[in-house]
């Protein structure tokens, strides 16, 4: 047998990712930075994707291995359509299904490096579904998710602000400035971010925009 | 000529005097048994129609479709042996994501005919393997425009404007002779087709 080899360290990577649930469906922000170590060497990289009409996946982590994982989720929904029995993958089988590879790979000791948030809304009950599965194989839903230093730094802003009734302009508002912070607060990031929406009306990324930051606190003014 | 192969037509492996297979061509007959397929190229796109012979009553309607997806881009249609041409199918599917996971990108129409009848053609070279009692239709469309391929069990196939396999077929190429194929867009051949199949369906 050929000598086997293990993932043991990523190489380009994505920081935060996140998500919060409003009443009509999921907001979902990260920026488009690839870093290369403390090396901001990729700027204007995808990390929201598309999956079918339902369905938005957004990765932290090791890019390349993100780019695998899209192919296979193109593969899974070719099949899918081959069924021609007029019904497509929902967001949450396409949850399980990632789930299965990462904790497949993980235990191969040859993991998959990427903490992945899948965001849809579906056709059946449980229409609105936020789910996040990483390389330890672990998988799970809730009402507002994060990655990276955004579980750390993000997510207590996002639960205190999370409503059942929450709108879309006050989901966006509360996303924005969780990235504003974790911009300030993260030395893997870039001042360009994307925000995926997923609701009834289907799947929709903004193009890269920037995020306005603010230096005039005397603490920056006059730093003693 | 006599189309009677006595003693040549045992094994696709035996040409006959007259340097035919007749196991190759009694192959192409089984199609000849099966609910016409009529296909049409189009400006925009390719129209595929079959005939859809329902046994009997009992039947649930939709079930045993004959045109499939084989990828994006894609579509093909099975006349003949139904349950050999679902391994053409499932080839032509393989064939579709090994391209794109070699490659990147779709299968062009052209390779992808090239594959599948060359696929086809190995069965007509063993004595141990029988050829597909099928034809197999392939509509696809990619950067060079909507494309129509059909193979036979032989492995020869060509890319056409307009063709037709199956019962029916004679009547329903001419037909399709008479249209203006080439300026035709795929609104208006999707009623030529229906009304081709319903000229060419027999009662019987």
């Amino acid at each position: 047998m050929l000598p086997v080899k293990h993932t043991t360290e990523p190489t380009v990577t994505g920081t935060s990712v996140i998500g919060i649930k409003y009443k009509d469906g999921i907001l979902i922000a990260a920026d488009t930075l690839g870093s290369y170590g403390s090396l901001a060497k990729f700027r204007s990289l995808q990390r929201l994707r598309k999956i079918g009409n339902y369905t938005l996946v957004a990765a932290s982590g090791e890019y390349s291995d993100f780019q695998y994982i899209l192919e296979v989720l193109d593969e899974l929904l070719i099949d899918d359509q081959q069924q021609a029995d007029g019904k497509e993958l929902q967001p949450r089988e396409i949850h399980q299904y990632l789930s299965r590879i990462m904790y497949q790979r993980r235990s191969k000791v040859d993991p998959l490096w990427n903490q992945i948030l899948v965001a849809g809304v579906g056709d059946k009950d449980d229409r609105i579904f936020l789910g996040q599965c990483d390389l330890y194989g672990s998988a799970f839903e809730g009402d507002t998710l994060a990655t990276g230093y955004g579980a750390y730094i993000a997510q207590p802003l996002l639960r205190k602000a999370f409503r059942p009734d929450l709108t879309e302009d006050e989901a966006r508002k509360v996303l924005i400035d969780c990235m504003r912070v974790l911009l300030y607060r993260d030395a893997r990031t870039i001042n360009k971010i994307q925000i995926g929406r997923v609701s009834k009306a289907g799947v929709e990324i903004s193009d890269p925009f920037k995020l306005d930051t603010y230096w005039t606190n005397p603490l920056f003014v006059n730093p003693s | 000529m006599t189309s009677i192969g006595t003693g040549y037509d045992l094994s696709a492996t035996t040409y006959s005097p007259e340097g035919r297979l007749f196991q190759v061509e009694y192959a192409a007959k089984a199609i000849d048994n099966s609910g016409t397929a009529v296909a049409i190229r189009c400006t925009d796109g390719v129209v595929i129609g079959v005939e859809k012979l329902v046994g009997s009553k009992m039947l649930v309607a939709g079930s045993n479709k004959r045109i499939y997806h084989a990828d994006r881009h894609v579509g093909t249609a099975v006349t003949g042996l139904l349950a050999d041409g679902r391994m053409l199918v499932n080839q032509t599917r393989s064939e579709c994501r090994s391209y794109r996971s070699y490659y990147g990108h779709d299968i062009p129409a052209r390779i992808l005919n090239e594959r599948m009848s060359m696929y086809m053609q190995k069965n007509t070279l063993y004595g141990a393997a029988r050829p597909y009692g099928c034809g197999l239709i392939i509509a696809a469309y990619d950067i060079d425009g909507p494309q129509l391929y059909a193979v036979e069990p032989s492995g020869l196939s060509y890319s056409y404007y307009g063709t037709a396999m199956g019962k029916g077929r004679q009547q329903a190429k001419s037909e399709l002779e008479l249209l203006k194929l080439q300026s035709m867009n795929t609104a208006q051949a999707v009623k030529e087709v229906a009304r081709i199949i319903h000229l060419v369906h027999d009662d019987v």
